[in-house]
């Protein structure tokens, strides 16, 4: 500028404000291209790498797990082994835990009732609350068993920091933080880890994103529900040489779907309530270990397998007795679990599912874990005995005495994903944001969207099946 | 935009990186006692790169750690003397470039661009050069008052990674010195070199760094008029950049005329500061 007075303060912020607005947007990525190019020109002149000249094993294959053809295929290949791997192991061992589970409280009730136990003791300690406790136990534990190691050898070789470097592109184009493909990560493991995970994230809007949007991965918690309804429902619907491939293919495809509400919602909120430009950050991958066989068997065990049976044990038990309570206590001829699943029913209808699957949400607030084993004493609860020690009988019970359909099962798959956090992680959601405003819609957002989607599912497939 | 030669730099040997007793001729480190000093010296890197480790074989153990103002990031403050000169170094967040809005990244870029140190350490990991000159690059567009600190040679020799630090020398334009921290190979170089950019008498002249396209033209015109209102300002393009870039920082500080009190500052400091070059 050749003027003659020095430009003020105002002179340069006026014209830095009308040169911007004739820059590309990819301004800033030319300047990092531009530093990165020199980076390279600079140290390719400087640096001899002598003895080894040829790139790493490890670099090599960075080179394909991160790639922008095959990186995301790969992940989804390998999320997709892993489901089937647990739907096809998780069988077996079901039905002997639940043989011997299901033995053990006959025997009990046979030996209360010699003793002259009142009913309602017995119904209310073994029909009740040790049925509670056996069935998620029976249910639970087996996906969990299997699936745990497998998506520990994962983490511990160090392939979750690279899916979320193949991630983390998606989350810059929706104006999110590319750290929440992390974060994100986490939340497979638990929400409320997820969420303190958040912290890494430094910008407040992005991490606010992040935190609200963790929920729509399934946690561990929810992953047996998933599984459970991939093998007992979408399995069947298929024959049984690709059943399997089936149950893994829909379980994969719930966490596709729960990716992408992520990013929708994350798109969503960075467009309108939080809006703001996405930061940029360097993602250092660890080198590959070898996994400690040790340690994953007690990582996954112990501290997952065991965590989460015990955090449904004792949500399950209180949950068992309420459940027998509101199956026995009888109302002008109805009982009270029949009251309230009635009344939830037009609207459990209305989004593809029934008024017990919602009473069992209800109840499953404190942990998504018992859901399925909530739904199942809630049907034979009252009073009707049904021995169930088969997932095939589970399906029977389903489909043939309660009228689930594959809508059913599909709903509540994406109710599951989509619905509010439990109530561990909507505590971390207030403690993390200290705001009961954030906490409120950390919580009521997902329900609200699994409403609505639920119920485009179920209208959609009433109207065009 | 091609890379300019550096006018002068003194050229020293390689320090040589083999078992014996590091020379600390002439240091003395003052730990905590950070008063009365001559020059600030500012220590940036990425993390993990040994840069602790230089602080440390700088100041000796002890150093003085608070908190940067208003934030709840740690920051670390020593002394040394050396050749009568007391030296006051400040210890920055470890980071991988300076263009985000990380609040490490922000106590980096505001403390080159508003604490005006007299020299910035740049500790690079050797093994890894490439990835750790994007920061290096990023620092020379704020300040040209730097020196780069080779670390970790021990272990880039043991990858088999050769670097030519002379070579390196004349296409940063600011000195380059190798050191095994750890052992305190190099840290009288290196100590040596950041005296001499803090008097003035080793003259940089960084890396800029160019081929930004049709963008460059915008930042040409924007730097003149910041060089116009500002003349002496070391960083006119790096500033008109961020200006461009909508950072809101450096907008309050033109506003706000915190640069004009930084340009001030400049013309105060002894002959050979400043970006004239």
């Amino acid at each position: 500028m050749a003027t003659n007075a020095p430009p003020t303060a105002g002179d340069i912020l006026e014209s830095a404000e009308s040169l911007r607005r004739g820059l590309d947007v990819s301004f800033r990525d030319e300047i990092v291209g531009a530093i990165y190019e020199d980076a390279t020109a600079i140290a390719r002149a400087a640096v001899r790498t002598g003895r080894r000249a040829e790139p790493t094993w490890d670099a090599k294959l960075d080179r394909i797990l991160t790639s922008r053809i095959w990186g995301i295929p790969i992940m989804l290949l390998g999320l997709a082994a892993v489901f089937w791997i647990t739907i096809v192991g998780a069988n077996y061992p079901s039905q002997a835990i639940a043989t011997v589970l299901f033995g053990l409280e006959d025997v009990a009730v046979g030996l209360f009732d010699s003793l002259g136990a009142p009913w309602w003791l017995t119904g209310f300690l073994w029909r009740g609350v040790y049925r509670g406790l056996a069935w998620v136990v029976a249910v639970m534990l087996p996906p969990m068993a299997i699936f745990f190691p497998l998506f520990t050898i994962l983490e511990n070789l160090g392939y979750l920091p690279r899916a979320a470097f193949n991630m983390d592109w998606l989350f810059k184009r929706v104006g999110a933080h590319g750290k929440q493909a992390l974060t994100m990560s986490m939340g497979f493991g638990c929400n409320a880890a997820g969420v303190i995970a958040c912290r890494v994230i430094d910008s407040p809007r992005e991490r606010l994103i992040a935190i609200l949007t963790n929920n729509f991965v399934p946690c561990n918690g929810r992953f047996p529900t998933l599984i459970l309804l991939g093998i007992v429902f979408v399995s069947a619907a298929f024959p049984p040489s690709v059943s399997t491939f089936a149950a893994a293919g829909s379980v994969l495809a719930v966490v596709v779907v729960g990716v992408l509400f992520t990013l929708l919602v994350s798109w969503a909120l960075s467009r309108t309530v939080l809006k703001g430009e996405a930061s940029s950050f360097t993602l250092e991958l660890p080198p590959y270990r070898r996994p400690n066989v040790g340690q994953i068997l007690y990582t996954s065990l112990i501290d997952r397998t065991l965590f989460v049976l015990y955090r449904a044990v004792i949500m399950a038990a209180p949950a068992g007795g309420v459940i027998w309570l509101l199956s026995n206590v009888f109302v002008g001829g109805d009982s009270l679990a029949a009251l309230v699943s009635g009344s939830l029913d037009p609207l459990g209808r209305a989004v593809g599912l029934d008024g017990v699957i919602l009473l069992a949400y209800i109840i499953a607030i404190p942990a998504n874990e018992i859901v399925v084993p909530t739904i199942l004493m809630t049907y034979t609860g009252a009073g009707m005995m049904i021995e169930i020690d088969s997932l095939t009988e589970l399906q029977a019970l389903l489909v043939g005495e309660q009228g689930w359909t594959l809508l059913t099962a599909v709903s509540l798959m994406l109710f599951s994903l989509l619905h509010n956090p439990c109530s561990t992680t909507i505590w971390t959601i207030y403690k993390e944001t200290g705001s009961a405003k954030w906490t409120t819609i950390g919580a009521l957002m997902p329900l609200a969207i699994a409403f609505i989607v639920c119920f485009l599912v179920a209208q959609g497939a009433r109207l065009f099946l | 935009m091609t890379t300019k030669r550096p006018r002068s730099i003194r050229r020293r040997p390689l320090p040589i990186v083999a078992p014996g007793v590091p020379v600390y001729e002439g240091l003395r480190r003052l730990g905590i006692d950070t008063a009365d000093w001559d020059y600030v010296v500012a220590l940036a890197g990425n993390p993990n790169t040994g840069k602790s480790t230089v602080f440390n074989s700088l100041t000796g153990l002890k150093q003085h750690v608070g908190n940067w103002p208003g934030k709840t990031v740690a920051r670390a403050e020593g002394g040394f003397e050396y050749g009568a000169k007391k030296f006051k170094l400040v210890d920055l967040p470890g980071t991988y470039s300076l263009l985000s809005a990380s609040t490490d990244e922000e106590i980096a870029r505001d403390f080159i661009l508003f604490g005006r140190p007299d020299c910035t350490i740049i500790v690079v990991d050797t093994t890894v050069l490439e990835r750790n000159l994007n920061l290096t690059l990023q620092i020379l567009e704020i300040t040209d008052r730097a020196v780069l600190c080779l670390n970790l040679m021990d272990e880039a020799e043991r990858k088999g990674v050769e670097v030519d630090h002379e070579h390196l020398e004349s296409d940063l334009g600011i000195p380059v010195i190798p050191t095994v921290a750890r052992t305190g190979h190099g840290i009288r170089d290196l100590i040596e070199a950041v005296a001499g950019v803090a008097d003035g008498s080793i003259v940089t002249r960084p890396h800029r760094i160019g081929g930004y396209g049709e963008a460059a033209r915008s930042v040409d015109r924007l730097a003149a008029m910041v060089e116009a209102a500002y003349p002496g300002l070391p960083n006119a393009r790096w500033v008109a950049m961020r200006l461009l870039e909508g950072d809101k920082r450096v907008e309050r500080a033109i506003a706000g005329g915190e640069l004009h009190e930084l340009v001030e500052a400049y013309e105060m400091q002894p002959a050979g500061a400043g970006g004239t070059g």
